[in-house]
């Protein structure tokens, strides 16, 4: 199965309602794959007439208390920030899968990770988190989804699956299977009829004086929750490693191959691979900064999460950055070279 | 003592944050007596747009959610298909369904969705400081235009119920007003008549256009807001069953 139909199908294990879509490459599988299981599993697909329209489609079925979710990639993501703003600040749930493509603009359809800020900072107006998911095979891309509903159910908020066009089109064989899922809350703030009950009202204005602030403190108390309580992270042969590689998604695997190449050749290098993108592990990153080395963030853009790895560093130790803009994707040589330039300083002081 | 009028239960017993002559305050009262008599409140989702009516919540006691600008025949999409036996209805101005909405309602009218618009036509962006909306009317002026609607400039005054009635997923369209009580109580009976055919799960979208005062940006008093509809704003938009 390729990636895209892999998350696809995961999320109908996961138990998605409903899914609005509006076709882009490289996710087009995603959209045909719904188009005919939904259907066949009496639930809703609609093929949306804009991106705008799908995540709004989202939020209205969100709000009723049903499990939604769209997909898209670079500039259809664009174009629903407004969208998840919005769900951001009404607080319903969604699942937002972004199937990463060359920018700025039209750009092409060359995997990239180059949405990174975008998805970890919010994407649009407003003081806001989503959760980021940045998986990094087939089977993991899967697995993410399950999770993605159930965070965001638990936590009524976006979450953000970030795969790229490789992962998307890439085959691999994968294990699609219900797991026992969390314990979530019941969803009574949704609006099913005020039956019985006084209404319901869901909404993002907040006019009175302060009561916007209140609940902007109250979004990032649970913001906190989500940072202290929901970090997923691989740590690889980073024990003793004098060159820590920080990588996520499709990078995180060449970088994975160069560094077992480096052990090849005695150089003690690592991987710390970020699952989720946000929270992201600053924690783990601090921790494993605190050992005399290196870090050498590798992404498929001009730089991006390499600042949060500087952040979580922060100035412990030297950190530096090779990236491949545009569609570019780095090789396992260019990688393993940057690790071999980096090892000498410990070559030399062991001599 | 016999009671001969009440409030419906379903209008909030509050006052509105409306302007004086401004003709949301009816058009409120008009849907709450219709849920009420209808006895669907417990199964009836509004939606609010954004404009001067965002804090319907605060009047009508029924479910309710707020949304981005122009998007409520998405949301109202998201919310029908997923629970086809809720009444859905969303409630929109001429902003935001005839400028920054209209490609979602035409796709929604065109996709044939289950659902209802209460679409109050008042020529201008009230909220924002009354500046030209795409109904605003030919030499019409508005903060934007000081010296009159130009068709030149402008465009022409967009007629979106006679755009929406050539669909063939649009069930129902009417275009009523709100100038005197004979027209409040016809525009009562289409807006009944569109939740009706929701209720009863007849095919395609429900509209209802709805001529409404804004004498504050029209600059005038309410009074003369009402003549102003039945002389200038009837012409451009006339009124009548466009459709079903
Ligand atoms: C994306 C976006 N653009 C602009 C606005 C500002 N805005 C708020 S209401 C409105 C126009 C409302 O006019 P209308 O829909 O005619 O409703 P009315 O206020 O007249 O009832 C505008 C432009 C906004 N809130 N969001």
């Amino acid at each position: 199965m390729c990636g895209n139909e892999a998350l696809a199908e995961a999320a109908i294990i996961a138990g998605c309602d409903a899914y609005f879509g509006y076709p882009i490459t490289p996710q087009n599988e995603i959209t045909a794959y719904m188009s005919r299981r939904m259907a066949e599993e009496g639930r809703v697909f609609v093929q949306s007439e804009s991106e705008l329209a799908a995540i709004n489609m989202v939020f209205g079925a969100s709000a009723t208390g049903k499990r939604a979710m769209t997909s898209s990639s670079s500039p259809g993501i664009s174009l629903m920030q407004e969208g998840i703003s919005y769900l951001a600040g009404a607080e319903l749930p969604a699942v937002v899968v972004n199937v990463m493509r060359g920018g700025p603009g039209l750009g092409n359809i060359a995997p990239s990770q180059a949405d990174y800020f975008q998805a970890t900072r919010g994407g649009g107006h407003g003081d806001y988190r989503t959760i980021v998911f940045g998986p990094s095979t087939v089977q993991e891309v899967a697995d993410c989804m399950q999770l993605a509903f159930d965070l965001a159910d638990q936590y009524r908020m976006t979450a953000v699956v970030l795969a790229d066009g490789f992962l998307g089109q890439m085959m691999e064989p994968v294990v699609l299977e219900k797991k026992p899922g969390r314990k979530l809350p019941p969803k009574d703030w949704a609006l099913t009829g005020a039956k019985a009950r006084p209404q319901n009202i869901v909404r993002s204005l907040w006019l009175p004086e302060g009561s916007l602030e209140e609940l902007n403190h109250k979004l990032q108390a649970k913001y906190d929750r989500v940072q202290a309580d929901e970090v997923v992270c691989e740590q690889y042969d980073t024990e003793d490693a004098d060159v820590v590689v920080v990588a996520y998604g499709v990078a995180a695997r060449i970088a994975r191959s160069a560094v077992n190449k480096a052990r090849h050749e005695g150089i003690r290098a690592g991987l710390i691979r970020p699952i989720t993108l946000w929270p992201f592990p600053t924690e783990q990153i601090s921790m494993a900064a605190d050992e005399l080395r290196i870090f050498l963030t590798v992404e498929m853009s001009n730089g991006q999460m390499v600042e949060d790895v500087k952040l979580a560093v922060n100035g412990k130790a030297p950190v530096l950055f090779h990236g491949r803009p545009g569609g570019g994707v780095p090789t396992v040589e260019e990688i393993l070279e940057r690790i071999r330039q980096l090892s000498i300083p410990r070559r030399v002081r062991t001599a | 003592m016999k009671t001969v009028f009440a409030r419906t239960p379903t209008l909030k017993d509050c006052p509105t944050h409306y302007c004086p002559g401004c003709g949301h305050g009816i058009a409120h009262r008009l849907i709450a007596e219709i849920i009420d008599e209808m006895g669907i409140r417990d199964r009836t989702i509004g939606i609010a747009p954004v404009g001067c009516a965002v804090l319907a919540y605060n009047y009508l006691d029924v479910d309710m959610i707020e949304v981005a600008h122009g998007r409520a025949p998405a949301v109202a999409t998201g919310m029908k298909r997923t629970n086809p036996g809720k009444i859905i209805f969303s409630y929109q101005g001429d902003g935001d369904l005839a400028a920054i909405g209209t490609a979602e309602i035409i796709h929604a009218a065109h996709r044939g969705e289950q659902i209802t618009v209460v679409f109050i036509n008042n020529a201008v962006f009230g909220m924002t400081g009354g500046q030209m909306a795409p109904t605003t009317t030919l030499g019409q002026v508005t903060a934007t235009t000081p010296k009159g609607r130009s068709a030149a400039r402008e465009g022409y005054p967009l007629q979106i119920a006679e755009l929406l009635a050539i669909l063939p997923g649009a069930a129902y369209v009417e275009r009523c007003a709100l100038s005197g009580p004979a027209r409040v109580r016809k525009t009562k009976g289409a807006i009944r008549h569109a939740f009706e055919l929701q209720a009863e799960g007849a095919e395609g979208l429900s509209l209802v256009e709805v001529l409404s005062p804004c004498p504050t940006y029209w600059r005038m008093p309410p009074a003369k807001a009402m003549e102003w509809i039945e002389s200038e704003m009837i012409k451009v938009f006339p009124l009548g069953r466009l459709k079903g």
